[in-house]
């Protein structure tokens, strides 16, 4: 029962640039999102939020073009309302009311809302009981905020840090509602600067650093553009390295780190391993602790943007 | 929930059943608040039984609740569409509330028009009470009751429109605090309780152009006096409604 891909993508953003008197928050981003998850990540203050608000309709840029399901959400926000969902990062429920009682809320502005008690059921949101929103647990919050944003069945969710602060068996719950969502066909975009999150979760992971996108692709090609993979194993000390350069594709590079201890990078697949491995057995050497190191996400953001993700 | 669950099927419900929604939540949150609930029930009927029982004030010849009963029916509205209204919608900013309702289907135009209604289920229900309480301290309204309901109206719109235009400017303590103040300000200085013509006359001038003299002198004038539609008063609740509507509609943030 998937639903068709919009034609052009869920999201199309271009030369985005929003500033705040002064400070330029988003600086000529470009962003497209197809059908999926796709995740915007980046630090605090690459721009995530603003990018992220302006496709829901809440800032106008300053310069470029928002299309949200193919529609300006500033002009079109009328049509566009009911398609969306949005997760805030903090807020958006009346100081004074119970969860159930605002999910219900949320359910009646909707046309073909989801069965709320399955929902608060699905959510661990009947622990919040009669309890007024301001004394719930920053958790509990959080999913409460979750499930409005899905209650009107729509065809694309924003989330803002859906799992900020959340302790680890809660994420996977969010996760887990994540992954449901994309199996029933809604799209879904969200802003994380947790690795992890993006990794598990993203078909297609946009990296956001002082207001751009510095690199897009699935996790796979980003680790596999962004930065070179390493092999690393121990034999002998001594080998002729450049006899085991001639044996490797061009784009890899060999180097004996220290006495007996070898690194090979480039593109580490399984025939570059066979072909170290078949070299070694040529020269009558025994590799030793070979182990093959893949680039993470982390390791991505830091060669683009020259910074660490979280501190 | 099984496989499917989620499959979307986007839609905004009715406009109508939306503003009823938003108006029973708006009216529940605001029943529900022991704060709003003191300034606008237990203040107005206590200062009723209150000056009506004990002569503290000298509200002049005739029965102190005749005097009174207008008055405390105009503060109630203040109240509720002023202090009321600002407080919550000031926090409901403060606390994105505002904001999510702006992603949802409901148009601001709709959410403007539920908290209407829920001020005016309110003042109903204020009025109910408080005309209960004035006619068993022995109270005889006169004059039309379609005056009354059209200088409450007026009242109604006035109060909202400088309400509305503070808690859309201000931070919300900031608002919490300026609203009491206002509150206790135009209690004591707009013809609530004390009679204008107990201040010098320069202020007298000054203090019957506030939308609460208008709106309090204006009901006196119906609801004690049997007059026909005080259109000075009128007048001059309009002309605050149509500034302070204005200057709302102009300044209003809704982050």
């Amino acid at each position: 029962m998937h639903e068709e891909p919009v034609a052009g993508g869920v999201l199309q953003v271009r030369g985005l640039v929003k500033r705040y008197g002064s400070k330029t928050a988003v600086d000529g981003l470009d962003l497209t999102a197809h059908a999926g998850v796709t995740a915007v990540l980046g630090p605090n203050g690459a721009g995530k939020t603003t990018t992220i608000e302006t496709c829901e309709g809440y800032r106008r840029p300053d310069a470029g073009q928002v299309r949200v399901l193919g529609l300006d959400p500033v002009r079109q926000a009328a049509a566009l309302r009911p398609r969306i969902g949005v997760m805030l990062q903090s807020g958006g429920v009346y100081s004074g009311a119970r969860a159930d009682e605002m999910l219900r809320h949320m359910a009646k502005l909707h046309a073909h809302p989801l069965d709320v008690d399955a929902l608060i059921e699905r959510l661990g949101l009947g622990s919040c009981g009669r309890t007024a929103y301001r004394r719930l647990s920053g958790g509990q919050q959080q999913r409460l905020a979750l499930a409005m944003a899905v209650v009107g069945r729509p065809e694309l969710v924003f989330l803002d840090e859906p799992t900020a602060g959340l302790d680890p068996q809660a994420r996977r719950s969010t996760w887990d509602l994540v992954r449901e969502l994309r199996a029933d066909g809604v799209s879904v975009i969200l802003t994380t600067h947790y690795m992890d999150e993006a990794e598990q979760l993203a078909d297609d992971v946009a990296i956001v650093d002082a207001g751009r996108v510095v690199a897009q692709g699935s996790p796979e090609q980003l680790c596999k553009g962004g930065a070179e993979n390493t092999l690393r194993f121990t034999g002998r000390p001594g080998l002729d390295v450049a006899s085991l350069l001639k044996a490797l594709p061009t784009d890899s590079a060999a180097a004996e780190l220290t006495p007996g201890s070898y690194r090979v990078t480039g593109t580490v697949g399984p025939q570059l391993l066979a072909t170290v491995t078949s070299w070694c057995a040529q020269h009558g050497v025994m590799p030793e602790r070979i182990s093959v190191e893949r680039h993470t996400l982390e390791d991505v953001f830091l060669e683009l943007t020259g910074k660490e993700l979280r501190g | 929930m099984s496989a499917g669950t989620y499959t979307p099927k986007p839609g905004a419900a009715p406009v109508g059943r939306m503003i009823a929604a938003q108006a029973a939540l708006e009216t529940k949150m605001l029943l529900r608040n022991g704060e709003q609930l003191l300034l606008t029930v237990v203040i107005p009927s206590l200062l009723l039984v209150l000056f009506s029982t004990v002569d503290i004030v000298d509200t002049g010849s005739g029965e102190a609740v005749d005097f009174l009963a207008p008055g405390v029916l105009a503060l109630a509205v203040m109240s509720t569409a002023f202090t009321g209204q600002a407080i919550a919608t000031g926090f409901e900013r403060r606390y994105g509330v505002l904001k999510r309702l702006g992603a949802s289907p409901l148009p601001r135009w709709a959410l403007m028009t539920a908290k209407t209604l829920s001020v005016l289920v309110t003042e109903v229900l204020q009025i109910a009470l408080l005309t209960a309480i004035a006619l068993a301290l022995g109270w005889s309204p006169h004059g039309d009751p379609l005056s009354v309901a059209l200088l409450l109206v007026l009242g109604t719109a006035a109060f909202s429109g400088l309400g509305l235009l503070m808690a859309g400017t201000l931070k919300a303590e900031a608002t919490l605090a300026a609203a009491n103040l206002v509150f206790l300000l135009l209690l004591v200085g707009g013809g609530v309780v004390v009679p204008l013509d107990k201040f010098p006359d320069a202020a007298q001038s000054v203090l019957g152009l506030l939308p609460i003299s208008a709106l309090s002198d204006g009901l006196r004038d119906v609801l004690r006096d049997g007059a026909s539609m005080p259109w000075g008063a009128a007048g001059v609740l309009a002309v605050w409604a149509v500034l302070g509507l204005g200057a709302a509609a102009r300044f209003f943030r809704w982050e």
